[in-house]
Parts: C-alpha cells; sequence; structure tokens
C-alpha cells in the first residue's frame, strides 16, 4: 500500500478507533454491565463510576506499560543477559566488559562535560536574553529569534555549524565564519586582549562565582549550631560544593592556560578534530538551541515577580546588580532548577548532534552515540543496555526529585 | 521594568540596545549562513565566504570564446576574426547588455592569470592574437581559419552578487536527486501526521480522568507519568524493536508511529492534565448535575476548552517526530532505504557529500523550513505549552 494512504488509513482507524474504544466502552458500561435501571440501579451506578476512570486510562496505561515502563526492566535483564551465548544470564559480565572499554571512560567523561557546561550556559545566556529583552521595545522580536532554533532540528543545526566550522587548506578563501575570524588573529595586541586577556577574565569571574557557591552550599552544614540540616541534605549540599570546587580549579587551571598557552596563529583550524576541545564546539551546538527555551521559561518567571519587592529595594538604594542578584534571583530560583534540570536531561539523551558531526571520532564520544554504535554496529545488546542503564542512573535522581515535588504539590 | 538607575538612564538602554543587538545577530548568523549559501552556486560556496555574497566578489574564473565555425568566423582585411562577448559566450548572461562583471585582468595561461589589462592584446603564437575589453569583449585573430574549442581566457572579474534557486530545482525537481530529498520529504510527512493525532485522543481521555475523576491511585498514576516523562528512550529502543519482530510489525510505518505515540504520551498527558485541571469547576459540576455523562462532559465541554494545550502538544509532537533521527533510524528505516525521512538523508549526505555544500544546505533548508513555519505561525501556542509543562 502507498505509505501515505497508509498513513491516512492509520489516522482513520487510530482516531476512530479510539473514539468508538471510549464510546462503545462506556455504553457497553453503562447499558449490559451495570444497567442505571432495575432494581440494583443505585448500587449499578455506583459500581459504574468506579469502573469509569480505569476505561479512561486503559488505552494510555497500555502504552505508557509497553513503551516506556517495560522497556526499563526488559533493558535491566538485557544489560544482564548476553546474546550470543542464547541470552544466557551473565551477571554483571556485561558491565565489567564496558567498564575494561576506555571508549565508555571517554563517553561518560564527556557526557559529565557536556552536564556541567551545557545547563550552566543556556541558562546564563536565557537569563542575560530574558533580563535584557524584557527592557526594549523590540524585546519580542528579538526573542523569537533566539527562541527560533528551538524548531530546528538537531541535524539541521549539525548542518548550520558544520559551515560555521569548516575549515579551507591555508592560502584559500574560508568559507567557515570560525576560521575567518581566526584568521584574523595575527599575535598582535588586538589578539593578546581579546585571545588570553578576555577569557582570563571570564574564567576568573567563573571561578569567582564557583567559589561563592562553594561557600553557599557549604556554609549550612558547617554551622555548629543545632540549625545544621538533616543527613541526606547534607551530603547533597556538600556533593554540590565539591562539584563547584572542582569547576573553581577547573576555572584557574584554564586561566593559566589561555595566559601560557602557544596559539597557531594564522593556521586554518580543523575544529572538530581537536580533542577536548572539539567537545565544546560540539555543546554550543546544543547551547545555541537550548538557551531559547531557557529564555521563555525564565522571561515569564521574571515578569510574575511582584513589582513592590523591586520598588522596595529601589527606595533603599539597591544598584541594578544588587536587585538582579539579591531580589530577583532568589525569587526565580525554583524555576531555574527547573530550567536547569530539564536541559540535563536533554542533555544526557544527546545523540542527534554528535553522530552527525563527528560519530564520537577524536575523543568527542558521548554516552547516547556510544550506547547506539554498541547496540546496532557491534551488535552488542549486553554492552548496550548497560550503556543504556548508565544514563537511566544518572537520569535517575531527576526523575525522583520531579516526582517528589508533583506530589507534593497535588498535596 | 524600571530597576532604578535615575542618572544614566539612556545611556544604560544603549547598552542593553547594543547588547541584545549583539545577541540576536550571534543567534541568527549560523543560521543565515546555511540560508543564503543554499541560493549560491557550488563555485560561489567554494571561492568564497557566504558574508561576502552580499557584496561585489572578485572571482577567477576560466571562460572560452565561441567554438570556431562557419557562422561566426569572418574575414577582414586577410585576417581570420570572431567576436563577441566572453560572458556570453559561457551563458552566464543572456547578451551584451546584460554582462554585469568588470574584468580588472586576464591572461592565457593558467600559471599566468593576471597577464593582461583590460584592452590588452595577447599573442597566442602563429600570429594568433586576442583582445579582451573589461566587459569581456573580444577579438580573437589569426592569419589561418581558426579550429577545435574555442581559444581560453583566464579572468579575474568583479562580479555583483548573485543568487539562484537552482540549488532548490535541484534538490527537489531534478529526477536523479527525487530519489532523495523529495522522497524523503514526503516520508517525513507521513511519519509525522499519525504519529502527532494519535497520541492526543489517547492523552486526552486519560489527563480528562487524572484530573477530573476520583479513584483511588490518582496520585500514584499521575507520579508515574512524571517520572516517565524522563525516562530516556534509549532504553526502549531494543526491547520495542525485538517485541516489534516479534508480533510481525519489524521496521516500517505502524512502528515507528506505535514508538512515537508512547513516547509522546507522558508529555501529553502531563501538559493536558496540568491544564484541564485549571478549568472552572462550575461547569463541569453543573453538567454532572444536568444528567451528563463523563463522556458527553469530556466531548462537548472539555475538549473544546482544551484547544490551547492540545495546539500546544500537537506543535511539540510535531516538532519533535519532523525533527527525530533516533526513532526513524531504530523503528522505521529498513535496508532497502525506501522508508528514509529528511533527517537520516542528511546525515548521509554529511557523510557522503560533506563538500557540497550547496546541496547540504538547500537539503537541510528544506527540512528546516515546515518547522520554522509552524513555529513562527504558532509560536504563542508553543511558548504557552512550556510554560504550562515546566513551570510548577
Amino acid at each position: 500500500m502507498n505509505p501515505a494512504l497508509l498513513g491516512l488509513v492509520t489516522i482513520v482507524i487510530g482516531v476512530g478507533g479510539c473514539l468508538a474504544y471510549f464510546y462503545f466502552s462506556n455504553i457497553l458500561l453503562d447499558k449490559v454491565i451495570f444497567p442505571g435501571t432495575g432494581p440494583n440501579a443505585g448500587r449499578n451506578i455506583n459500581r459504574a463510576e468506579k469502573v469509569r476512570p480505569w476505561l479512561f486510562l486503559a488505552p494510555a496505561i497500555l502504552a505508557l506499560g509497553l513503551y516506556l515502563a517495560y522497556p526499563v526492566f526488559a533493558t535491566i535483564w538485557l544489560s544482564l543477559t548476553d546474546r550470543s551465548q542464547g541470552n544466557a544470564f551473565v551477571g554483571l559480565a556485561n558491565y565489567r566488559q564496558m567498564g575494561l572499554d576506555p571508549k565508555f571512560w571517554e563517553a561518560l567523561r564527556n557526557n559529565m562535560l557536556w552536564l556541567i557546561v551545557v545547563p550552566a550556559a543556556s541558562t546564563a545566556f536565557g537569563l542575560l536574553a530574558a533580563q535584557l529583552t524584557d527592557r526594549i521595545r523590540w524585546g519580542s522580536f528579538a526573542k523569537s529569534i533566539i527562541f527560533m532554533p528551538m524548531a530546528i532540528s538537531f541535524v539541521g543545526a549539525a548542518v548550520i555549524f558544520k559551515l560555521v566550522y569548516d575549515a579551507r587548506p591555508e592560502g584559500t578563501n574560508q568559507i567557515g565564519i570560525l576560521n575567518a575570524i581566526w584568521l584574523q588573529f595575527d599575535g598582535a595586541i588586538w589578539s593578546v586582549v581579546i585571545l588570553r586577556i578576555l577569557p582570563v577574565v571570564i574564567l576568573l569571574a567563573i571561578a569567582t562565582l564557583c567559589a561563592f557557591l562553594v561557600w553557599v552550599f557549604a556554609r549550612p552544614v558547617l554551622r555548629p549550631d543545632q540549625s545544621r540540616p538533616g543527613l541526606i541534605n547534607s551530603i547533597v549540599r556538600i556533593s554540590a560544593a565539591v562539584v563547584t570546587a572542582v569547576l573553581v580549579l577547573a576555572c584557574l587551571l584554564g586561566a593559566l592556560n589561555a595566559v601560557t598557552g602557544t596559539y597557531p596563529y594564522g593556521v586554518p583550524q580543523q575544529w572538530l578534530t581537536i580533542p577536548v576541545w572539539n567537545s565544546f564546539f560540539l555543546m554550543i551546538v546544543l547551547i545555541w538551541i537550548q538557551t531559547g527555551f531557557a529564555m521563555v521559561i525564565l522571561s515569564a518567571a521574571l515578569r510574575g515577580i511582584p513589582e513592590e519587592t523591586i520598588e522596595a529595594a529601589i527606595i533603599d538604594g539597591a544598584n541594578p546588580l544588587q536587585i538582579f542578584f539579591s531580589i530577583k534571583m532568589p525569587q526565580i530560583s525554583s524555576t531555574i532548577v527547573v530550567v536547569w534540570t530539564t536541559i540535563t536531561i536533554v542533555v544526557l539523551k544527546v545523540f542527534d548532534i554528535v553522530y552527525a558531526m563527528t560519530n564520537g571520532q577524536w575523543q568527542t564520544q558521548v554516552l547516547a552515540n556510544y550506547m547506539y554504535d554498541k547496540l546496532f554496529r557491534a551488535n552488542d545488546w549486553g554492552v548496550g543496555s548497560a550503556a543504556a542503564m548508565v544514563i537511566m542512573l544518572l537520569v535517575t535522581p531527576i526523575l525522583v526529585w520531579n516526582v517528589y515535588n508533583a506530589r507534593k504539590e497535588m498535596r | 521594568m524600571d530597576d532604578g538607575m535615575a542618572g544614566g538612564k539612556s545611556s544604560l538602554t544603549w547598552v542593553v540596545n547594543i547588547s541584545v543587538v549583539l545577541l540576536v545577530a550571534l543567534w541568527l548568523f549560523p543560521t543565515a549562513g546555511l540560508f543564503i549559501s543554499s541560493f549560491r552556486t557550488a563555485d560561489q560556496i567554494s571561492s568564497s565566504g557566504w558574508w561576502a555574497s552580499m557584496f561585489p566578489q572578485e572571482q577567477n574564473q576560466t571562460l572560452r570564446t565561441a567554438r570556431p565555425g562557419e557562422d561566426n568566423i569572418a574575414e577582414v582585411n586577410g585576417v581570420y576574426q570572431i567576436d563577441g562577448n566572453l560572458f556570453v559566450a559561457e551563458g552566464q548572461a543572456a547578451d551584451i547588455d546584460a554582462v554585469q562583471a568588470t574584468i580588472s585582468a586576464w591572461g592565457t595561461g593558467s600559471l599566468n592569470i593576471d597577464e593582461y589589462a583590460p584592452g590588452d592584446t595577447a599573442d597566442l603564437g602563429d600570429g594568433e592574437q586576442i583582445t579582451v575589453q573589461a566587459n569581456g569583449d573580444y577579438v580573437w585573430t589569426s592569419p589561418e581559419p581558426q579550429s577545435g574549442r574555442g581559444q581560453r581566457v583566464f579572468t579575474t572579474a568583479k562580479t555583483p552578487p548573485e543568487f539562484t534557486l537552482d540549488n532548490y530545482r535541484n534538490v527537489l525537481f531534478n529526477p536523479n536527486n527525487r530519489e532523495g530529498m523529495a522522497k524523503a520529504f514526503f516520508n517525513t510527512l507521513t511519519v509525522t501526521i499519525p504519529a502527532t493525532i494519535i497520541p492526543i485522543l489517547i492523552a486526552a481521555f486519560a489527563a480528562y480522568a487524572l484530573a477530573w475523576m476520583d479513584f483511588p491511585g490518582r496520585a500514584l498514576l499521575i507520579a508515574a507519568v512524571v517520572g516517565l516523562l524522563v525516562v530516556p528512550l534509549q532504553l526502549a529502543l531494543i526491547p520495542l524493536l525485538r517485541l516489534h519482530n516479534e508480533i510481525g510489525i519489524g521496521k516500517g510505518y505502524l512502528g515507528v508511529w506505535l514508538a512515537h505515540t508512547g513516547f509522546g504520551l507522558p508529555l501529553a498527558i502531563y501538559l493536558l492534565r496540568n491544564y484541564m485541571v485549571g478549568l472552572p469547576r462550575d461547569i463541569i459540576e453543573n453538567a454532572r448535575v444536568d444528567g451528563a455523562t463523563d463522556f458527553q462532559i469530556f466531548v462537548k465541554i472539555i475538549l473544546p476548552l482544551s484547544y490551547p494545550a492540545l495546539a500546544s502538544f500537537a506543535i511539540f509532537q510535531f516538532l519533535w517526530t519532523w525533527n527525530d533521527l533516533l526513532v526513524a533510524l531504530v523503528f522505521l528505516i529498513d535496508s532497502s532505504g525506501d522508508t528514509t525521512v529528511m533527517t537520516k538523508q542528511i546525515v548521509e549526505l554529511l557523510g557522503t557529500r560533506g563538500g557540497n555544500w550547496e546541496i547540504l544546505a538547500t537539503s537541510a533548508f528544506v527540512s528546516i523550513a515546515v518547522p520554522l513555519l509552524v513555529f513562527f505561525s504558532l509560536q504563542r501556542f508553543l511558548v504557552r505549552g512550556l510554560l504550562a509543562g515546566s513551570v510548577k
């Protein structure tokens, strides 16, 4: 059958089938199984009301169970069996094999880098864009443009940025804008300002911010009196403090590197083949896409801040920076957490960008692409499923947090 | 939004405006580059950056005079002469008046392409001579009648900005490429539409039950939906592919529709429930009092009122299924490649023809165009949906 026709038939069957199911199952319930007439009318109506919600829910529960819940358990099982031995149970052998694979550790390391950089940068840019565009007349137009990459596929974005990163041989006209800009640098004073001093300033600023966060996280735990937070809270705070402390160190090392490193001025660079840097060039693609999302949500949150709190701060003589960091930020902190976690999940699942741009070469592998490699290229379902379980494990804290919040909210 | 700073207010406004202009430019530049490139010829793309295409460009070309023949050789004073215009002879301009390029230097050998200035006469040996003017007019003289192919002339010329629709014609309508993009376009459409419509209805019924019906286990179900919202679909690939193979669906449209339906449901239920909970209680209670059944309430009251939320989800699901690569790779595209979708086609082009930017750029834009159209025309639904889905 022609696929288009098949599609049309499927729509008709799908939609018609759903409607028919809901309509006739309700009739069946009310007229045949528990008729609302006769001697037991009252009791029957009550019974029917008890069953009806499940009629409404049945198709959804079936689909969710089959397509999302069942695969979780099936994947756990697959990760403990070996396909080449007739699906025999092999315990943790697949995990052990994965642990011995340097590509896995590379993917995990890159994923961690992505997890830190992309949500932070997207949220920061989104906050900046939201704060700035809300103050100007053509702000909604600017928002549309920054939001636009959301509609572009990861693959489309990969093509767009492949052109940005394109490199031509030395001596010919560059057609990738990054190399065209790069060739403008020649080691003179402007190169020093932009390539050495500017990165150092930015990195030191981030390091300062992180150091401040370390203090914020650690302070309540270190307090000697009774107001110390509970055990779980303390653990979360201390691990957050440790992670940010590592970030401070990384930023300082980066700053040192920016001062002392040597740059290959005047030579066009194959950006996507330079290890470590190329991961950042891939991250830029996702940051470019996700910033619009962060901006839209944070802009709504910023608008929701009561005017009075800001007016009071102005009267008290606060400057714009103080207003932003001391008045606005605390009020939108829960929204920032939501944006952050949402982008984190997107990052954990990132596949298309890496698949289309480098396919994991030049040390850019990430977990999702590693998993795809194992499942469909190496045909190793055991290790592939084990990698999928690692992704699931990384998602789990967010899952628990979301469920916890949703339940708290419903009460 | 007034954050104080009574003094220096206008300078602050300037700073804000300039920062936003920079930010917008930064965000628009990459897409603009690809978009503009899709209207340039392969030569243009590979010889200069897209940002230069707005201005007249210096371009090196190898052109040929008209092929000598009985109709264009004239005998003047015992010398055989061919005259004409290089750009017309190459088909780059319809006639002399349409020539827009200006030659700044030219030559007759590939090692010396800027040997002569416009108006100079070059000696080609054996008494043959050629004169080329700045607008491409040439006079080629010889003591013997010329034969063979036209004389080669290397030119350096400033050409005005020039854009073409040929790439789109080539990608979409050329029979050699039809198999690729045009077909993939319809395949993508075939995947997208049922995968958008079917989950909406299933989710709407479930969302209604979760929002307005009272039954034990409701809170647990809502929590489960919230949890499933973040389960990575990577986990589902192998178990479901195996399931599809076992029940005989295999790889194909049916499988990909089912998969997209399953993966889209948590968000659909979550969005719709959040919206439906906010609907006024009175309307529903009144309808109940008037003896309406739940089915009637749902179809006649809830569905029409939930239209904005339905639209939001529909847009999400449309964008997600249209832009998807992974689900199509796993559940749809078999070894025959008949059911390939646009994203897969583009990845393939990236691998095999990574240098053919005119085809890549155009193909990418064909696939980006539809989501962008949806995005710009229905942006407010998208924003509303995002806010309902994320801000708690």
